[in-house]
């Protein structure tokens, strides 16, 4: 069995697999504690992940198969490393006063954060309690499982909401919708801060019809302080290649700077606060 | 604060003082006594600022050809005959009738000077590089009646030192050339004029004619008599271009043409690496304000003058040679201005003018002298925070440096000499002295003093590595074995370059403009603290087998065990601790060995562009450098290590110890311009917070490019496109399209960071 690891540095864009392949078998989903948990990567200054300088925590373990994930190697939990809550925040704790005179942050992405909620949980709790902000970046795929005390401790939600059609949806993440929608709801009805996130993927996820439907669904929720644009890159691919996956998007082209004006358009057409 | 020696009578209600607060600095040599009392800090923004004027313009547009032609041709002029002094030349021009500041280094723009007197080698090897004849007679002059600096030092130096220069352990020092790094108070010309510094300059020599003559004072008493030939000549030069620079300057152009023709003469005697002008934007603000209130001056006419003055700064040249090229590439000399910083009563020393000075990139276009340094404090105004963080964002041709960090040590009237070299103006000097190779130190230990290119054995036999893995224990014990012998050998060779040049090559101009009594620092440097650092941690947490060479020279290494070992710029305290123990560590040893003339012993942490040419010269290193790669630049972590974002980075860097490093700790930034969903205004305000936040935590230094890789990979392809883009190195600023090839490839191959 292996013993906890060094958390390691580095990107989101970095390739990680199989480094706890020996860990406890134990599952993480339905660790109650959180006290251990696996890690894909973190970095130190992020501007895209939340308001101000984010750290951001990319755990590992995902239940979605989205065809252009840019990190597929967080997808297997045991491909992250396993290390210890309390070394986290030891690590955050290094960053916490910079983070601080600055109005940054925590941010944890992935993967699926929500698959090691307890784990989650814990460090949130702990960022709180050193001043900071924290984030959490979603599918909301497991939405329900976000229970108040969760939600609690996080102040903001990065909420990627791939598609508005059922079918697309399932074409792209191999998912329901509807858990993500249901999760959507749910946050505006306690009116808990969201940026909802769409990933512009020419010839997946650009139909008209498509971004209309997020739109509306989006427009009317005072929550939602932003909806931003991402458009599609190919920083990932290798690791589709190193993996030995089979890559759908080899040769999809990121997104023009009209297509992307074009769905932000459409965006605020709806009313929506977009970037 | 007391000033130098008193002046005989008080001279305040001279007209040329008129409507000045008077204070010590009415009856002493005291400048920084006058601007604390008459400097008139603005906290406004950048409004009021105004564009070139068309004089302005016309001398701009007659110095564009000079320039293309440089960037095809590299030297356009020398004049190989004149060694240059203050009174070598003739007055010379760009367009007389519209520069409304003048004076050139020779008689003629862009034609540079020789200073034989630093060595005539570097001379004649300048010469020839560029495609010109040496002069005989001043071969002649050179070989058979006058010794030089150079001659000079290596008639002192062992057989030892010699072979450390050769390996590569210990580079550029100047011993063939100007040391530079002393600034003199250039403003001292334009608040008294040449007549009273004169008379102080008599009285300090007064003073010491009773004292017996020792060494020192007998040195001291002809140095005095060679200041006052010098400000003899300066008034004389000044003549020359028709102005009387005997008395105070009357208003605020003379203010500035006193101020820069006293900088004129300073680069007319010495050819130093880094000629800095010091901190005069405040100072001359004062002469601007009063002209602005009597109404003999508007905003336009207040910009020409910076504008102008600028134009001058950006046309120094000396003569180099390739080898001084590869050290300090793009022909920098390090015109420093410092703007900003607080005083000690907590005002801010920010003026129109510290906008006005940062302004002329605008008006000029990004240039990379004069190098304006801000002297940043969490303290200053926020509209000028924003404001230089605008024109780095827009030009990047700024540096910053810690006000907060610096003021306890050096006051509130010091400037920066060359790129991170603090000294108190017209109070201190520095014995420059380049810097060691800390990773060949490393393989030094490693293999019982051998070199690990040539095999040869360049520090005294030691025990080395014997076994196949390396012992951390054991490495730090040789290493700090080496440390000790290179710390006295480095030393030992400081005294003899800083002796000889005292007394074949002296400043006299530049030391005319400092008090008689000054602090003397002796600069120490070292190269390589990263790949030293990340090295010992490989040794550390890693498992590191050692591969020889049928010699039995270590050659290279095999990390057997942890494979992701901690590396310097991640904000690990595993591998910054041992960084930072080694410039402690280094700088305890320098100080047991005493100084030429006591001076006070400092360290850099500085490379400028001799990352490049250190990394060439050094072999396969621990932490997986290859042999000849170049070396982070600084305290820069290495390419590509601080992979986990600029505040990884910079908390690593801001945690060296500047009491250790007074002579500063250089660390260079590359942002990729912002693609995050921010407005440029919520941008600025952002990289604000971030620079108070890196300073707050201690941080010394941050020289800051905004670009990214393909402009960069562009502008080799098409040099011509990007006549003046500018990037920041290591404490300095050069045209990229100036740089040698492998300094540019250097560059690009530097980490990019995504965000600030």
């Amino acid at each position: 069995m292996s013993t906890v690891q060094p958390l390691e540095s580095g990107s989101r864009h970095d390739l990680r697999t199989g480094a706890s392949p020996d860990a406890p078998d134990e599952d993480k989903f339905k660790d109650e504690e959180g006290a251990f948990g696996y890690c894909h990567s973190y970095e130190s200054s992020s501007r895209y992940d939340g308001p101000g300088l984010r750290v951001v925590l990319f755990m590992s373990g995902c239940l979605l198969r989205c065809s252009y994930c840019h990190n597929p190697d967080t997808w297997h939990l045991k491909d992250g490393t396993y290390v210890s809550a309390e070394q986290v925040l030891k690590r955050l704790g290094d960053f916490a006063p910079s983070l601080r005179s600055v109005g940054g942050g925590l941010t944890i992405s992935g993967g699926e954060a929500m698959v090691q909620l307890a784990f989650a949980k814990r460090i949130f709790a702990g960022a709180k309690a050193m001043g900071l902000h924290t984030a959490i970046e979603t599918s909301g795929f497991l939405g329900d499982r976000a229970d108040d005390s969760f939600l609690n401790v996080v102040d903001l939600i990065l909420l990627d909401i791939k598609s508005s059609d059922p079918l697309t949806y399932r074409k792209v993440t191999g998912r329901d919708i509807a858990p993500t929608l249901r999760f959507a709801e749910r946050l505006a009805s306690i009116g808990k801060p969201v940026w909802v996130r769409f990933t512009l993927v020419p010839g997946a996820t650009d139909d008209p019809a498509n971004v209309e439907g997020i739109a509306r669904f989006v427009a009317p929720m005072k929550n939602v302080e932003w909806v931003e644009v991402q458009p599609f890159h190919q920083m990932g691919s290798f690791k589709w290649k190193a993996i030995g996956l089979d890559y759908k998007h080899e040769n999809t082209p990121p997104p023009t700077r009209e297509l992307v004006n074009r769905v932000i358009g459409q965006f605020r057409d709806a009313g929506c606060n977009a970037r | 604060m007391k000033g130098s020696a008193a002046l005989k009578k008080d001279v305040g209600t001279a007209d040329s003082w008129r409507s000045f607060q008077p204070g010590d600095w009415t009856s002493s040599i005291n400048v920084r006594d006058f601007i604390v009392r008459n400097v008139a800090p603005y906290s406004g923004d950048e409004q009021f600022l105004a564009p070139a004027s068309q004089r302005t313009k016309a001398v701009w547009a007659k110095l564009q050809p000079y320039f293309a032609e440089e960037r095809k041709k590299g030297v356009l002029a020398v004049d190989a005959k004149n060694p240059s002094t203050l009174l070598a030349h003739e007055a010379g021009y760009i367009d007389r009738d519209n520069e409304v500041i003048v004076g050139l280094q020779t008689d003629q723009p862009f034609k540079r000077a020789i200073f034989p007197f630093g060595g005539l080698r570097m001379v004649e090897a300048g010469l020839k590089a560029a495609g010109f004849e040496p002069d005989a007679q001043v071969h002649e002059a050179f070989t058979k009646y006058r010794k030089s600096h150079n001659d000079g030092v290596f008639d002192a130096y062992t057989p030892e030192i010699m072979n450390c220069r050769r390996s590569g352990i210990i580079t550029g020092l100047p011993d063939a050339y100007g040391r530079g790094r002393i600034i003199g108070d250039y403003r001292r010309g334009a608040l008294y004029g040449t007549d009273r510094l004169l008379e102080v300059k008599r009285q300090e020599r007064a003073q010491i004619d009773d004292m017996w003559p020792s060494d020192e004072i007998i040195r001291q008493r002809e140095e005095l008599a060679e200041q006052i030939r010098a400000l003899q000549d300066l008034a004389a030069m000044a003549k020359r271009y028709g102005f009387d620079i005997t008395q105070p300057a009357m208003n605020a152009r003379e203010a500035f043409q006193w101020t820069y023709f006293a900088y004129l003469g300073a680069i007319k005697e010495a050819n130093g690496a880094a000629m800095s002008i010091g901190r005069i934007s405040s100072f001359l603000d004062i002469f601007i304000e009063r002209d602005l209130k009597e109404g003999t001056l508007d905003e336009f006419g207040a910009q020409e003058l910076w504008d102008q003055l600028v134009q001058k700064l950006r046309i120094v040249r000396f003569l180099r040679t390739p080898d001084y090229d590869a050290l300090f590439s793009g022909d920098p000399y390090w015109a420093t201005e410092c703007v900003g910083g607080m005083d000690l009563d907590g005002r801010a020393l920010v003026t129109r003018s510290s906008y006005r000075m940062l302004h002329t990139l605008y008006n000029l276009g990004p240039a990379p002298e004069p190098n304006i340094t801000v002297l940043w404090s969490n303290h200053m105004p926020q509209a000028f925070k924003r404001y230089c963080v605008k024109v780095s964002k827009d030009t990047s041709s700024l540096q910053y440096e810690n006000d907060d960090l610096m003021r306890p040590f050096w006051g509130d009237d010091y400037a920066i000499a060359c790129c991170v070299s603090a000294m108190r103006l017209g109070k201190q000097m520095q014995f420059f002295g380049a810097r060691v190779n800390l990773a060949k130190a490393l393989l030094y230990a490693i293999n019982g003093g051998r070199d690990e290119v040539s095999g040869e054995q360049v520090a005294p036999k030691t025990m080395p590595v014997t076994g196949d893995f390396l012992d951390y224990d054991d490495v730090m014990a040789k290493f700090d074995t080496t440390m000790e012998w290179l710390a006295k050998t480095y030393v030992h060779a400081m005294n003899c370059i800083h002796y000889m040049h005292d007394k074949y090559f002296y400043e006299r101009l530049e030391m005319a403009l400092h008090d008689r009594d000054i602090l003397r620092t002796m600069a120490f440097g070292i190269a390589g603290l990263s790949v030293v650092a990340d090295s010992l941690s490989a040794i550390k947490y890693g498992k590191m087998r050692v591969t020889r060479d049928a010699t039995g020279l270590i050659v290279d290494y095999q990390n057997e065990g942890n494979a992701s070992t901690p590396q310097f710029g991640n904000n690990d305290d595993r591998v910054d601790q041992i960084a930072s123990e080694i410039v402690t560590s280094f700088m305890e040893k320098i100080r047991k060995h005493p100084t030429y003339r006591n001076a006070t012993h400092t360290q850099s942490v500085l490379t400028i562009t001799s990352n490049v040419v250190y990394g060439k010269a050094t072999g396969n290193t621990p932490d997986g450098r290859r042999k000849g790669e170049p070396f982070g630049p600084g305290a820069n972590p290495m390419h590509g290590r601080d992979s986990h974002g600029w505040l990884a980075s910079c908390l690593s860097v801001a945690k060296l110890p500047y009491k250790d490093a007074q002579d500063g700790i250089s660390y260079t930034v590359s942002i990729a311009p912002q693609k995050a969903h921010l407005s440029e205004g919520q941008l600025i305000e952002e990289a604000t917070k971030a620079f108070d936040m890196y300073f707050g935590r201690g941080g010394f230094h941050m020289n800051l490019n905004v670009i990214d890789r393909e402009t960069l990979e562009d502008a080799i392809k098409n040099p011509d496109k990007y006549p003046q883009l500018t990037i920041r190195v290591s404490g300095y600023a050069v045209n990229f399209v100036r740089l040698t090839p492998e300094q540019q490839r250097d560059v690009i191959s530097r980490t990019f960071h995504g965000q600030i």
